[in-house]
C-alpha cells in the first residue's frame, strides 16, 4: 500500500496531519437546499495555516469556510456557517448555482 | 471531533464495515458506531435508517439536533489478471474512490513493482475468493482472457449478483465463452449480464484508454443501478 493518502480522501488527510502534530478542523455539509453542489456528508479538512483538502461546495464558499476553520482551530467552539445565493452587487460569499447549504466546522481535538 | 473518533471512523473504512457518526450539533460531542454493534435506543431508528439507505441528514430527537452521518465501505473492483490495462486502472479506481484487488495467478504478472497501491493476490481466483467472497459492492473485470483464469470468477461474480461483471475480449472470443458457460449450466439471463466487449465503446484505443473505458462503465452500472436490488447488483 502507499503510504501517501489520497488526497481526494479529506478523513484520511485528516488523521495523517493530526499524526504530524498539525491543528486541524473538519467541515462538513450538513443541510442543502435546492441545487447545492456537494451532497449532505461531504468533508473539508482545514489546518492552523489555512491548507485544505476536500470540498464542502464546487469552489464557492472554501475560502470563508477556511478563514473560519482557522479561528475554530484557535477557539474550539464548533460553528454552524449557512451560504446562500451570492449578491452579485455586494461582493458578498455565496453559491453561484442557486443552492443554499449550512456547513457545521469543528476542531479535531486529542 | 476527538481525535479517537475520526481514527475509528477510518478504521472501519479500512476494515469495509459501515459506519455512523452522530454529532450533537449543540455542544459538538460526537460518537462513532460501527454495523453490527448495539446502539442507544433512542438513537436506534436513526442509525439504522441511516445505515440502509447511505443517507446522511440532520435530525431532532427529544430536543436535540443531531447531525447523522454515514460511511458505507466504498465500492471495489477485483481485476482478474495483473495485466498492462489492469495497471491504469489500480491508478484510476483509487483516484475515484474504489477498493481494488488484483488477482493473477501468473507470477511474472502480478509482481509488486507493477501495483504499488492496490491489493495484490498472486493466487489461482478459486483459491482466493472463498475466503474473500465477492458481494454486490464488488465489480468484476475479467481481463486475462484466458479461459483457465477468468471462467470461474466470472461464475462466481454472476452467482454472488456482483453489480459489474465485465470480460475483456473480442466478439469470436465472448461468444465462445457464452457457448462455455453455456455448457457450465450458467443460466442465459446471468450470461447476458456479462459487459463484452468490456468498456464503455468511447473508441478506447491504448490499454489506458480501454481503463477509462472500463471504469467509466462501472461508475454507470454502479450509479444507474436498480436501488429495489430486483435486477441484481448492489442495493
Amino acid at each position: 500500500m502507499s503510504n501517501e493518502p489520497n488526497i481526494l480522501d479529506p478523513l484520511k488527510i485528516a488523521e495523517t496531519w493530526c499524526n504530524d502534530g498539525r491543528k486541524v478542523a473538519l467541515a462538513t455539509v450538513i443541510e442543502t437546499w435546492g441545487s447545492a453542489p456537494r451532497p449532505i456528508g461531504s468533508h473539508l479538512v482545514i489546518d492552523e495555516e489555512g491548507n485544505f483538502q476536500g470540498s464542502v461546495s464546487g469552489g464557492c464558499v472554501e475560502g470563508a469556510v477556511i478563514a473560519e476553520a482557522m479561528d475554530i482551530i484557535e477557539s474550539g467552539t464548533p460553528k454552524i456557517l449557512e451560504f446562500g445565493v451570492a449578491d452579485e452587487t455586494a461582493w458578498r460569499v455565496g453559491l453561484s448555482c442557486g443552492g443554499r447549504i449550512r456547513v457545521y466546522v469543528e476542531r479535531v481535538d486529542g | 471531533m476527538e481525535r479517537s473518533t475520526l481514527q475509528a471512523i477510518n478504521a472501519a473504512r479500512a476494515a469495509r464495515r459501515a459506519a455512523v457518526v452522530v454529532t450533537d450539533l449543540s455542544d459538538g460531542a460526537s460518537q462513532v458506531f460501527l454495523e453490527g454493534a448495539r446502539f442507544p435506543p433512542e438513537w436506534d431508528g436513526l442509525i439504522v435508517a441511516a445505515l440502509r439507505s447511505g443517507r446522511a441528514g440532520v435530525a431532532a430527537v427529544e430536543g436535540r439536533s443531531l447531525f447523522v452521518n454515514v460511511h458505507l465501505p466504498p465500492p471495489r473492483i477485483v481485476a482478474i489478471g495483473a495485466v498492462h490495462i489492469s495497471q491504469a486502472l489500480a491508478e484510476l479506481a483509487t483516484v475515484a474512490g474504489f477498493d481494488m484487488t488484483i488477482i493473477d495467478p501468473r507470477t511474472a504478472f502480478a509482481t509488486p513493482e507493477r501495483f504499488r497501491a492496490v491489493e495484490l493476490l498472486a493466487e489461482w481466483p478459486e483459491d482466493v475468493l472463498p475466503s474473500r467472497p465477492l458481494d454486490r459492492y464488488t465489480a468484476l473485470a475479467a481481463l486475462t482472457h484466458d479461459p483457465k483464469i477468468d471462467d470461474h470468477p466470472i461464475r462466481a461474480a454472476l452467482e454472488a449478483r456482483c453489480f459489474y461483471v465485465g470480460a475483456l475480449g473480442s466478439r469470436k472470443t465472448h461468444a465462445a465463452r457464452v457457448e462455455r458457460l453455456g455448457q457450465a449450466g450458467v443460466p442465459t439471463d446471468a450470461i447476458d449480464r456479462i459487459k463484452a466487449p468490456i468498456g464503455l465503446d468511447i473508441g478506447a484505443a491504448s490499454p489506458a484508454e480501454i481503463a477509462v473505458a472500463i471504469l467509466a462503465e462501472i461508475i454507470e452500472a454502479l450509479r444507474r443501478r436498480d436501488p429495489t436490488g430486483r435486477a441484481g447488483g448492489a442495493r
